[in-house]
């Protein structure tokens, strides 16, 4: 007997092993692949909360956003100020976390304000001009005070600490020992599952229903009785919520900041992730980003390839994964422009363009 | 009484005018029709009444309140329903999620599925596809879907933008016998047609309007007698 059709109907089955899965995966991941691999599925992990942030506002509600990691940027220095020697707090995590994704959600408010008028490319060009003004200034406020240490970034800040356990190192618990990005890797599983859960509930909500009709048609929406204004401020909101969310639990992860890590390529990134995997369908987008992330890493081995075939290196792999990736979107719009798994809705609309 | 009263309307795109100080009102009760040619300014005046488009001067009261300046979601919330040219329906939503937005502002979840169930029984064409994107429906079913979701906001005005538009003949005869069922049972209409025919035969009183001006008023009998009117709109000469 096939093991899926056995575990068909047993949904409490399939979450118990999905469960025993997510656990052990770590386990396995480090001790076949190595602990860069661990790191890897940490920070796909993250990238998985922040491309489900963007989705809220681009496969939902349809607005074009292409400076999203302003608001991953906002979240990660919130974390980096309150919680590093740089200002000399240390404040514990269940105050930060809040701080910096609440801070990134006022940020999302006042992005949206000026641009509720604009849709498609105009609003595509200033959200693009948004987060490259949040970069300049985290490379730029160094002086007259010194607030986020200019290009240098911030060093040194604080790992998560709960109950006295710190996640920068490792732990020994029941025996077992847990390395940092081990147990970072339950942490951000967890921050993950509850993304996972509020964007499940929002897409069959009224708020949810609503977004969608904005993006369908938004004077009929109006007319409906919808408050497009809030409704649109309320997605860049909550999108930027999840993306301060995520920033600040990297920037814990990463011990350092600067603001290299938040330019446009980043953004790009994000929505490559809700493209390739399937805009507006919450198991689309989590491939999405899980592929957007690993991929670029293992054709990191091409160099390693080259040289058992070839004996040396003829192009350098970072060179080449680029490439690779980029052939691989290419191909993707070709031949599933609707994305790995396309929500009922965009496959729909694909279907209707192309006749 | 008068539902809608609108006094000396203006209305302008940038510098061009599109509605030119009109007047009018609409009774508790009664069914009224706009008539009049493509650009005589009848939608600009149902766009206007909905705070989808900013009045330039005049005034507009609904039941008692004043919607100039009103956003389009309160003038929603006080009970005056549009039905946008064109239908409006979200043609990537499903019928039923189509139908859920008419009832957008109501918390009443359990009047509303039951109205949901009389609306399916009335026009079973929506119930065997209400899990269907609506987009995938034919003109006709469109209209009468735009039709059930404004009446699911429990409209004390229902304001129709053109029913007719885009319809085969026989389904112009459905849809208008479905709007005298929703004006038998009591509901106000603010009816916008060219088919000045049809408009005049299910409604009481018409006004005829022309270059963003209103030429004519009355009972719309008296206007399809009206040599005027034949020779401009029922192509008698």
């Amino acid at each position: 007997m096939n093991v899926l059709d056995y575990l068909k109907g047993k949904a409490w089955l399939t979450a118990v092993l999905l469960l025993l899965g997510l656990v052990l995966l770590p386990f396995m991941v480090e001790a076949s692949l190595g602990k860069s691999w661990l790191r890897i599925l940490d920070f796909a992990l993250l990238y998985i909360m922040l491309a489900l942030g963007l989705n809220i506002v681009v496969g939902y509600a349809g607005l074009l956003d292409l400076g999203y990691v302003a608001f991953y940027a906002v979240g990660a220095y919130c974390w980096a100020l309150l919680a590093s020697p740089h200002f000399g707090l240390n404040l514990p995590f269940w105050v930060i976390l809040p701080t910096g994704a609440a801070i990134a959600g006022l940020f999302g408010v006042l992005l949206g304000t000026p641009t509720l008028r604009l849709r498609g490319d105009y609003l595509a060009i200033v959200t693009l001009g948004f987060g490259e003004i949040i970069r300049i200034f985290l490379n730029n406020l160094n002086a007259p005070v010194n607030i986020t240490n200019g290009p240098q970034g911030i060093t040194q800040i604080e790992p998560v600490t709960i109950a006295g356990l710190s996640l920068g190192k490792t732990q020994e618990i029941f025996g077992i020992t847990f390395s940092s990005p081990h147990l970072y890797y339950y942490l951000f599983l967890l921050f993950v599952a509850l993304v996972v859960f509020v964007c499940m509930r929002l897409e069959n909500s009224r708020i949810g229903r609503a977004w969608v009709a904005i993006r369908e048609d938004e004077m009929a929406a109006a007319a409906a009785g919808i408050n497009t204004r809030n409704i649109k401020l309320l997605a860049f909101a909550m999108g930027a919520t999840f993306g301060g969310l995520s920033g600040g639990l990297f920037a814990s992860f990463q011990g350092f900041v600067s603001p290299e890590s938040f330019n446009l390529m980043e953004s790009i990134m994000i929505l490559s992730m809700i493209v390739l995997g399937g805009m507006g369908n919450i198991y689309g987008v989590i491939l999405g980003a899980l592929l957007v992330t690993m991929i670029p890493e293992a054709l990191r081995y091409t160099g390693d390839l080259q040289r058992a075939v070839f004996g040396e290196v003829f192009i350098d792999p970072a060179d080449l994964r680029m490439l690779l990736f980029g052939i691989a979107l290419v191909l993707m719009m070709l031949l599933r422009p609707a994305g790995l798994l396309p929500s009922k809705l965009r496959r729909q609309e694909l279907a209707e363009d192309a006749t | 009484m008068n539902l809608l009263s609108v006094q000396n309307l203006c209305v302008n795109y940038d510098s061009i005018r599109a509605v030119k100080s009109i007047s009018f009102e609409v009774q508790q009760g009664e069914t009224v029709c706009l008539i009049g040619a493509n650009g005589a300014g009848k939608t600009t005046t149902l766009k206007t009444l909905s705070g989808l488009l900013p009045a330039h001067s005049g005034e507009m009261m609904f039941d008692g309140k004043r919607l100039n300046a009103m956003p389009a979601y309160q003038i929603a919330a006080l009970n005056l329903a549009l039905v946008p040219e064109g239908r409006g329906i979200f043609t990537r939503m499903t019928v039923l999620e189509n139908l859920l937005m008419g009832a957008y502002n109501r918390t009443d979840r359990a009047n509303v599925q039951r109205e949901i169930n009389d609306i399916y029984a009335l026009l079973p064409r929506l119930a065997e596809r209400h899990q269907q994107q609506a987009g995938l429906l034919s003109g006709g079913e469109q209209q009468m879907l735009a039709l059930a979701r404004a009446m699911l906001s429990k409209p004390k005005l229902l304001m129709l933008d053109e029913p007719s538009m885009g319809l085969a003949p026989i389904m112009v005869q459905t849809i208008y016998s479905i709007i005298q069922t929703i004006a038998k049972q009591g509901i106000t209409i603010l009816l916008v047609e060219q088919n000045v025919r049809l408009a005049l035969g299910i409604s009481q009183r018409g006004y005829v309007m022309e270059h963003g001006e209103i030429t004519l008023s009355g009972a719309s009998q008296t206007l399809a007698d009206d040599p005027a009117v034949q020779a401009a709109y029922l192509g008698e000469l």
